[in-house]
């Protein structure tokens, strides 16, 4: 049967990396996280990774989520070479590394850059949770510091997709301070007048949610995201409470008043390209 | 009586020993006194060998020691006339955070600090120092006036983390934490931090952005406890002590990974041992870190800030 077939496969093949991606034919169909339906991955594809049944959000490839959202061949990458130095030697770290960059031909969770969205000029970054789980440590830290500091001398707005289960324990506190060292830019950035828009996505929690994530002028989440600090598990032992089934979801942010919308993939850049034209001149009272 | 610790055990036995034989000499003719000095020689070597060369599990058990002192405690030695304020004009009042203002020597401070409480009602009081979103709220609230009216702000750092609880992620865990990064980045005052106890993740670090930070020599800072990391990395929390060795949470080896300034060393078997020298050690630090940097202007003291967090972490290229 053809559910049997798709059962034992992972439900969500990975794509090897950016080149390869359209001329590997691996996993033909995708069966869809939300509804359990099975649609023809192009057709997925084709609606960014929106189940044309359900709704249902599946994660983007940071790539693809460039490639939707930037003019063509508008966008050119900052920080590519950055790679992790393993700066506490942590056993078994380069090799996982090593894989999760053959696996997916990035060189770390998040890749920056700058680039033109319907004609208007934006810096970005954008984590990509198939690289580590997106988990936060020195490098991802570095870049999007960096994306920051860039954007504030060029006088760019910046766009920031989250996507992240929280710190990389690899790298212990240095983790932890990259919270710091992105919140800090951001402060500048700020201070400088610059505009930033936030975008949780599946999943935005720990360390990444507790710093920069929230820290945009607008924050936006995609529908269904998990958004949060404290994983379940642990907040349900901690209360010895089971949680309702919608709690940190982007939905339930919203009711609690920690979210400006929750924006729907495909009209995500429609309402960048308007917000973006609304700061363009710094706003004016007459 | 404090609560003994087991590496210690053996500095405890050498010690009630002795005391054992100089009330002995006490109600007899016989003289032991050669006996006891040998024996005081002989603790004060195991004392330095068990004390000198803590392994970064047993530096965890220090931090988490019962009688560790506290916020208050500290409070209570280095500065006069504390008046605390209390709640965030918001939602209510964390006592997980205690805030307010005093004297340090002749100037007035803004002070700030997690708070765990000395037995179990006080500790339910203060949710065993792990605050919800209204604490660190609280905290900015304080940080924003010293600003204000331009008073160095000194915070004590001494927290499992904050609070994994359903009603603090409903109010915003996240939010109020990247709000106190963001804005203790920009306060143009001083900031000095002080890590006393367990410096625990990012609900440490919202009352961690500033100049100077310092560490007591036993006190730990990282990403997650020890037994948390062993359950996440290998599925195992018994492994604590291994994670605790791996994960580079001493003060040590923060100074070596540039995240902290200072260690303020403690008094022999740590700073529960005696407050009162452990307070002395911290006041010298304390003034040494204010008469620096009021040197700077507001600016530069951004600036360096900045530059100091900037620098934190490492990495290499392709
Ligand atoms: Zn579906």
């Amino acid at each position: 049967m053809l559910k049997d077939l798709f059962g034992k496969r992972k439900k969500y093949a990975t794509i090897p990396n950016h080149q390869a991606k359209t001329d590997v034919p691996e996993g033909l169909m995708q069966k869809c996280d939300g509804c359990h339906k099975i649609f023809y991955r192009k057709e997925m594809k084709k609606n960014l990774n929106v189940c044309p049944n359900c709704g249902h959000h599946h994660p983007l490839l940071a790539w693809d989520r460039i490639e939707c959202l930037f003019d063509m061949e508008s966008f050119q990458e900052w920080d590519k070479d950055l790679i992790t130095s393993n700066p506490l030697q942590f056993p078994g770290y380069d090799e996982k590394m090593e894989k999760d960059r053959l696996k997916t031909g990035l060189n770390e969770g998040v890749i920056t850059g700058k680039g033109f969205i319907d004609g208007q000029p934006a810096a970005v970054a954008v984590m990509d949770s198939s690289f580590r789980m997106g988990s936060m440590g020195s490098v991802i830290g570095e870049k999007i510091a960096r994306a920051i500091e860039n954007a504030r001398e060029e006088s760019l707005p910046f766009i920031i997709f989250a996507a992240s289960g929280g710190a990389r324990m690899q790298e212990g506190v240095l983790s932890l301070m990259q919270m710091t060292k992105t919140s800090i830019a951001i402060k500048r950035f700020s201070d400088a007048g610059g505009l930033m828009i936030s975008v949780m996505t599946h999943p935005t929690t720990g360390g990444v949610s507790a710093s920069f994530a929230s820290l945009g002028d607008y924050n936006f989440a995609e529908p269904g995201a998990l958004i949060g600090f404290a994983g379940r598990r642990i907040i349900e032992q901690t209360i010895r409470e089971k949680l309702p089934d919608d709690f940190q979801t982007a939905e339930f942010q919203l009711k609690h008043g920690q979210l400006d919308k929750v924006v729907h993939r495909q009209e995500m850049k429609t309402l960048f390209i308007t917000l973006l034209d609304m700061h363009k001149e710094g706003g004016e009272i007459s | 009586m404090k609560q003994v610790m087991e590496f210690e055990k053996p500095i405890v036995n050498l010690k009630e020993k002795i005391a054992e034989l100089k009330n002995f000499t006490k109600d007899s003719e016989i003289d032991l006194s050669e006996e006891i000095s040998t024996l005081e020689k002989r603790l004060s070597v195991l004392e330095d060998d068990i004390y000198g060369n803590l392994k970064p599990w047993q530096r965890v058990q220090m931090a988490r020691h019962q009688d560790r002192p506290t916020t208050l405690d500290y409070i209570e030695k280095l500065f006069r006339n504390f008046i605390e304020f209390h709640g965030d004009r918001l939602f209510g009042d964390d006592e997980a955070i205690v805030a307010g203002i005093a004297y340090y020597k002749d100037r007035p401070v803004t002070v700030i600090g997690h708070q765990r409480g000395k037995d179990t009602k006080e500790n339910i009081r203060r949710n065993f120092g792990m605050p919800h979103p209204e604490g660190y709220r609280k905290a900015l609230r304080h940080m924003k006036q010293a600003e204000k009216f331009n008073r160095p702000i000194i915070c004590f750092i001494d927290t499992k983390g904050a609070y994994p609880g359903k009603a603090a992620e409903e109010r915003g865990q996240s939010e109020a934490i990247a709000r106190n990064l963001m804005e203790m980045a920009g306060l143009k005052v001083p900031i000095i931090c002080i890590v006393i106890g367990e410096g625990g993740s990012g609900g440490a670090l919202a009352l961690g952005v500033g100049d100077h930070i310092h560490m007591l020599e036993n006190s730990t800072y990282s990403v997650i406890s020890p037994e948390g990391a062993a359950a996440l990395l290998w599925k195992d929390s018994g492994l604590a002590q291994k994670a605790a060795e791996t994960m580079k949470i001493t003060s040590y080896d923060l100074k070596q990974l540039k995240v902290i300034d200072n260690i303020i060393p403690e008094p022999k078997g740590g700073a529960h041992r005696d407050l009162e020298q452990q307070a002395d050690y911290m006041d010298h630090v304390i003034e040494q870190s204010l008469s620096m940097l009021k040197e700077y202007t507001p600016e530069e003291l951004l600036e360096k800030r900045w530059e100091k967090y900037k620098q934190i972490g490492d990495f290499t290229t392709l």
